[in-house]
């Protein structure tokens, strides 16, 4: 047992954090968030050269090789700052899912994505799906060297963004079957994919994406016909992962922030902070992070396990842990700050609808707990 | 012991819902009942309705204008008009300014304010909080200085809800600054049209305009819109807190949020059923239920203790800390019902006419998209009117006696 990050990862921590900390500050962010496209190219290259976006691809693509430990020393660092760059949706998700398959195309695509010159995003969940990863009735018909594609994924975080998108579609089966899911690559510009974008809650960008006979040659299709599913799974869990750590670290920032407020704030002649019945919720609210921050380091370590069910329990302890952290230090941080948490104008409201985000995506804590129970049933 | 209303409650409570039925604006109740946004003009014919039928301070005795209603009867009326989405009250001026006319202000006070508060001719907001009181009302700086007849006013006001709208706003002011916090304190009305006063929106994080910043710069005030005794004026703030609190609970408001909660629940579907039928989820509507349920006999009894039209004490705290955390959890559990939908955020689906018209896409079902922004906004709840953390205190201090 060791819970020490290693040089390496600990120095990749303090780049990335530094660069945020200078470059990408509250007043860039709100800049940013404000701009119609929503995310910052300068960031995104800025990004690039830190080397942070090679973070995952593997060496043979140029890469760095490193696996979900390096990415938890990002991803806190990227809650922090909100960063509303499609880092976790290209960097961490795509890269993970195209590293699943063998292809020659995932390849070129993921040498390209090493440097940022290309994004990709993952389209995979439906209006009905809601966190059910098999439910996919997208059809992929293949005709002649071509398959036609048609349907509609849901809330596809920075499919704006994107050059490529990674669609799953259902080349046989029904809805719900695990088998029969294929998925293929398709250029964001293709005729009859269209987007319908816009804001989420925390001034990160989404769309609907509308597939209405996408024609896409067959070589563009990742791995066998109706065996995309497994790697699919692989690739969200390791982004589940992610946003742990991720909502880690901007659960982190809001107990700093309430801490720093209730020191410095003065009501009936004191500071607010002298009183216990804060002091106990500040002590109630730093429960919740640690123990949130535990949950990140068995999703780190765990998201990339051979057993599934091993794999996916870890995951929902993890999601549902800290989907409830989420939920009390984001209430709580506002509550605390009074009617100044509720501003536009202070972080804290930015990074409370963050983790309101972080509870709500990959599954809610519900979700994750009930997904747990029926694992460990037997 | 029994829980039923009296035979005379009942048949007013039938009085109320037929009048509801009669004369609430389909289009206001559609905004209520879908959570949109109403405008200035919405709550002003709605208190104009009201105000016609005898029925512009729900909470006045007769001799001011008001219908008389005891407590049971107001408690009626809140839960009905709420249930069948009728904007609430804007309190300021019909449950907080007005009370502490009636009780301390002068003859001309009352003829000259009343009648426009009732009538809906004029809005009113109210100028408490400032940048360094909150919880610490009394600790207020916002000073009048006297000049002739006249006060000047110069200070800051915060949280101010809704003063874009309002002609007047009643203020609590410093008129002694030797004098200890409570005892120097006067209550002054302020024309919203005087030199000198600005007024500058607080963006809330859901994107709304309902609160404020008031700066006031050299702004004169006759002296006869002073309420009462100079440096009473706590007394008097004390007085108009009390009324604060009738409807606190919203238990008519919770009741409708949470019939909508199951109506989108019953909607949403979960492995192919409808999200209700899911054992978890409807464990928590059930929880939130029973929870609604334990406060409406708990606010039953305080009414029932006070069937003489008063003001409830300190027991108003236990109805403001449950009834906030209520509405809170069925907010955050309309949102969680919709699953993924909750994320998308477009302000103008806050608007009135945006889910009817078919020509705006939404990305998900339309009645997801305000979800998210609302539960946000309901944070303000355990915030604003005394945060839970004060009531708190005042349930140990007043109540239980620590």
């Amino acid at each position: 047992m060791n819970f020490e990050f290693s040089d390496e990862q600990q120095q990749l921590h303090e780049t990335v954090n530094r660069y945020l900390t200078d470059q990408y500050t509250f007043e860039k962010f709100r800049a940013i968030n404000a701009s119609p496209l929503g995310w910052d190219k300068v960031a995104w290259a800025g990004l690039g050269e830190l080397g942070v976006l090679a973070l995952t691809v593997p060496v043979a693509q140029g890469g760095l090789g490193f696996g979900p430990l390096e990415t938890l020393s990002v991803m806190g660092a990227c809650g922090r700052s909100l960063v509303l760059e499609p880092f976790l949706s290209s960097a961490v998700i795509a890269t993970a899912v195209l590293r699943a398959f063998p292809d020659a195309a995932a390849a070129a695509l993921l040498t390209r994505m090493a440097t940022g010159d290309a994004i990709a995003v993952l389209a995979h969940y439906e209006p009905d799906s809601r966190f059910e990863t098999q439910w996919v009735t997208t059809r992929a018909q293949k005709a002649g060297d071509n398959y036609q594609l048609d349907g509609h994924k849901a809330v596809v975080m920075h499919a704006g963004a994107a050059d490529t998108v990674l669609v799953s579609a259902r080349t046989s089966g029904e809805p719900n079957d695990a088998q029969g899911v294929s998925l293929f690559m398709v250029p964001r510009d293709s005729k009859g994919l269209n987007l319908d974008p816009y804001p989420t809650i925390d001034g990160q960008r989404a769309a609907e994406v509308y597939l209405k006979g996408v024609q896409v040659p067959a070589s563009s299709r990742l791995g066998k016909e109706g065996a995309a599913l497994p790697s699919i799974d692989a690739g969200l869990d390791i982004g589940l992962a992610a946003l742990c750590a991720e909502a880690v670290g901007v659960m982190q920032a809001l107990v700093d922030a309430t801490v720093a407020y209730v020191q410095s704030r003065q009501q009936f002649g004191t500071a607010i902070g002298r009183f216990q019945a804060l002091q106990h919720r500040i002590a109630d609210m730093l429960i919740h992070l640690e123990q949130a921050r535990s949950m990140s380091y068995l999703a780190a370590l765990r998201c990339t396990a051979e057993n599934v069910t091993e794999r996916r329990r870890a995951l929902s302890a993890a999601k549902a842990v800290i989907g409830q952290s989420c939920r009390f230090v984001g209430q709580q941080a506002v509550q605390l700050h009074g009617g100044m948490g509720m501003t536009d104008e202070l972080i804290v409201s930015h990074w409370f609808k963050r983790v309101t985000a972080a509870e709500l995506m990959f599954g809610d804590s519900d979700t994750h707990l009930q997904r747990y129970a029926a694992l460990t049933r037997s | 012991m029994r829980l039923e209303f009296t035979e005379e409650e009942q048949a007013f409570r039938e009085v109320m819902r037929a009048f509801l039925r009669e004369k609430l604006p389909a289009a206001i109740r559609e905004k209520v009942l879908n959570g949109f946004e109403l405008s200035r003009a919405d709550h002003v014919l709605w208190q104009r309705t009201l105000h016609e039928r005898g029925w512009g301070g729900v909470s006045w005795p007769k001799e001011f204008g008001g219908p008389g209603w005891n407590s049971v009867q107001q408690y009626i009326f809140e839960e009905e008009t709420a249930l069948a989405g009728a904007p609430r009250l804007i309190p300021f001026g019909t449950k907080m300014v007005a009370p502490v006319l009636m009780a301390f202000g002068n003859a001309a006070q009352q003829q000259r304010f009343l009648p426009p508060i009732s009538a809906g001719s004029e809005w009113w907001c109210q100028g408490y909080s400032e940048p360094g009181a909150g919880s610490d009302l009394a600790s207020l700086k916002t000073r009048a200085t006297l000049d002739g007849d006249h006060y000047v006013v110069n200070g800051q006001k915060t949280w101010n809800t809704l003063g874009q709208y309002a002609d007047w706003i009643f203020c609590l002011v410093r008129t002694d600054i030797q004098a200890k916090q409570q005892s120097g304190i006067s209550f002054l009305l302020i024309d919203m049209h005087s030199p000198g006063i600005t007024v500058r929106p607080i963006a809330l994080l859901d994107g709304g305009h309902e609160v404020n910043e008031i700066w006031f710069e050299d702004v004169r005030v006759p002296l006869q819109n002073r309420v009462g005794d100079e440096n009473k004026g706590w007394t008097y703030a004390k007085f108009l807190l009390g009324h604060e609190r009738t409807n606190i609970a919203g238990i008519g408001g919770a009741k409708r949020e949470l019939a909508r909660l199951k109506s989108i629940a019953a909607r949403e579907r979960k492995d192919g059923r409808p999200l209700i039928e899911d054992p978890l989820f409807a464990a928590h509507i059930a929880q939130v239920e029973i929870d609604l349920w334990a406060l409406e006999i708990t606010n039953l009894r305080v009414l029932s203790g006070e069937r003489g039209a008063r003001a409830p004490g300190p027991e108003a705290s236990i109805l403001k800390i449950r009834g906030t955390e209520i509405a809170q959890r069925i907010s955050e559990l309309c949102m969680r019902a919709v699953g993924p939908y909750a994320l998308p955020f477009r302000r103008e689906a806050m608007e009135a006419g945006w889910q009817s018209d078919p020509t705006r896409e939404a990305p998900g079902p339309k009645y997801a998209a305000t979800l998210a922004a609302a539960y946000m906004n309901q944070r303000k709840l355990s915030i604003f009117g005394g945060t839970n953390e004060i009531q708190k205190n005042i349930i140990s201090k007043m109540i239980v006696g620590l």
